[in-house]
């Protein structure tokens, strides 16, 4: 009755009668049930330092990482040695991204598309992609070095078997029905490569590479932990070393921008590319 | 070439013994023997899961018959040949092209891209007589089903083949548009010159558009009756109160029937 009355006739007919009632959280705009849980998240994080007596050299409190976050901004745009820190990273990720995903995508095609790859090759590579990949680290460092090397290339090691085995899928995913309307119409096989199992390997293909960019920035803030002394990654190991764990949350939390940077630009990439894949 | 046009042979298809049992131990079809002249229009008719796609597969080469064989134009049938475009059960549109897109892939595959390009007029000649001219830059999911096998027979037409192998073209179009496609078609087919072979649920449209109606009996899939027809060109709306029209679909009924009733009892 009261939601009746609540409710102007004419608002509930156009609704589809699926939709039901709508509750308070159905009318708020789509980014503003997250705000809320990151809110809460902050308040109780705040009230557990302030009334909890957790001393803030084990966890800061949310106030003062936004203070250090504000300070660590400052360095950034002056563009001294912290920005030159972050660059190198950015690199390290670059560099190992594009290895690992031109390489990845290469031998992905190579296994996918032969049968002995598919069952010979495979498996081995899923095998590898379960390993703790991130113990490789020192492994890396032993042998490409202190520098940029062995961080990029631990980037891509992190990031190629997603890749590898999501385009080794996606190449043999072709659906049968295309196939033999291809091959009805006399396809060649480089058509039938280009004009059919590249589009319908898109889709695996990007499920992959989200996977990756996440892992890629891993493996390079890993390897910085390693050793070396250069990066962002070990900025945060210096910072944690003197126990500013306000500092170590702040530089954290520039990362974690870096990597919703990356995989938002391959999600947006994914969007364009597979815009005709809606699931009817 | 010279040798195989001066053998007088007016067959497009001659299929002798054929049949066929799938790798799964399905057995789909039992001595099929026919012979399909060119220029003819050819129903197949039958119980669902009797074979007709099965044979319009192997028909259209991308089935070896596991018995018989398949002549096509006088020559042993291996592999998908030139003269032949088949449209399938499923429209099967690739969803990242547009419509227009899709219609113009066999000649793309065929000439390549830019001879493609340069024929879009004709798609687009071919998209506005099927109706769906206004679709031609949308995607295959913004079509509905019928739109959609509307497209795809765009597609089969548009390198202007010789065969035409056809799997219930129209099985997702209302009543009214069925005899509209079907007239069209039938122009299309007589106009070229085309042989088509045409599978259909759809007893008067069977009879509106073929020479011969072959009545095929529940798995295996036999063909049980011939049933010529004998409606006089050009066909149309006229054909439709035609006495003779109704009594073949008559015929055909009763074909059906015995055909389903003899494979219901083996
Ligand atoms: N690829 C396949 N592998 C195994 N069995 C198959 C295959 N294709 C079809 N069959 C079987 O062969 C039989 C004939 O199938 P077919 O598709 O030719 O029937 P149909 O006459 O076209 O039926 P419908 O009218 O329902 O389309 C069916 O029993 C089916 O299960
Ligand atoms: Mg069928």
């Amino acid at each position: 009755m009261v939601l009746t009355r609540s409710q102007p006739t004419q608002a509930r007919t156009r609704r589809r009668p699926t939709e039901g009632r709508r509750g308070l959280l159905a009318r708020m705009p789509s980014w503003a049930p997250v705000l809320i849980s990151i809110a809460v998240f902050l308040a109780a994080w705040q009230l557990l330092v302030t009334f909890g007596g957790i001393s803030q050299l084990v966890l800061p409190s949310p106030l003062s990482v936004a203070e250090q976050v504000v300070i660590v901004t400052q360095q950034l745009f002056v563009g001294g040695f912290l920005a030159g820190q972050l660059w190198i990273t950015v690199q390290e990720i670059l560099l190992g991204f594009v290895l690992a995903v031109v390489v990845g995508v290469i031998v992905g095609i190579v296994v996918g598309l032969t049968s002995f790859g598919r069952r010979g090759i495979m498996p081995l590579f899923v095998l590898l992609d379960a390993t703790p990949k991130i113990a490789f680290a020192p492994v890396f460092i032993a042998w490409f070095g202190f520098g940029i090397a062995s961080k990029f290339l631990m980037a891509a090691f992190m990031s190629i078997f997603p890749i590898i085995v999501s385009t080794a899928q996606g190449v043999a995913a072709v659906e049968p029905d295309e196939l033999k309307l291809f091959q009805s119409m006399k396809a060649s096989r480089w058509d039938i490569f280009w004009k059919l199992r590249v589009h319908r390997a898109l889709p695996y293909l990007f499920t992959g590479l989200k996977i990756a960019v996440v892992a890629c920035l891993t493996g390079a803030v890993a390897a910085e932990f390693i050793g070396g002394g250069i990066g962002f990654g070990e900025q945060v190991r210096v910072a944690a070393a003197r126990i500013a764990l306000d500092r170590v949350f702040a530089l954290i939390f520039f990362l974690s921008l870096l990597g919703l940077a990356l995989f938002m630009s391959v999600a947006w990439l994914e969007k364009r590319l597979t815009f005709w894949n809606v699931r009817s | 070439m010279t040798t195989a046009s001066t053998v007088v042979n007016d067959a497009a298809y001659s299929v002798t013994d054929v049949r066929h049992t799938y790798g799964t131990g399905t057995h789909a079809l039992q001595d099929v023997s026919i012979e399909l002249p060119r220029g003819s229009v050819t129903s197949l008719i039958g119980p669902s899961g009797c074979g007709k796609s099965t044979l319009l597969n192997i028909l259209s080469g991308l089935l070896r018959p596991s018995e018989g064989h398949v002549e096509i134009f006088g020559r042993e049938l291996d592999g998908p040949p030139v003269e032949v475009s088949h449209m399938f059960q499923k429209a099967t549109l690739l969803p990242w092209r547009t419509v227009l897109e899709n219609v113009l892939l066999p000649l793309e595959l065929r000439d390549g891209k830019k001879a493609a390009r340069k024929q879009k007029s004709k798609a687009r000649e071919l998209l506005k007589m099927v109706g769906i001219a206004d679709f031609e830059a949308g995607y295959p999911h913004q079509l509905s089903g019928g739109m959609a096998q509307r497209a795809a027979i765009c597609r089969m037409l548009v390198t202007e083949p010789q065969i035409l192998l056809l799997d219930e073209p129209f099985g997702a179009l209302d009543e009214l548009t069925r005899e509209r496609m079907d007239t069209e078609l039938l122009r299309i087919v007589r106009d070229t010159g085309a042989t088509a072979v045409l599978v259909t649920h759809s007893i008067p449209e069977s009879v509106f558009l073929s020479d011969v109606v072959y009545a095929m009996s529940a798995r295996p899939g036999r063909i049980t009756r011939a049933i010529e027809v004998d409606l006089p060109h050009p066909r149309g709306e006229h054909t439709l109160a035609d006495p003779r029209y109704l009594e073949l679909i008559n015929t055909v009924r009763q074909a059906l029937d015995e055909g389903y009733r003899r494979g219901a009892h083996t």
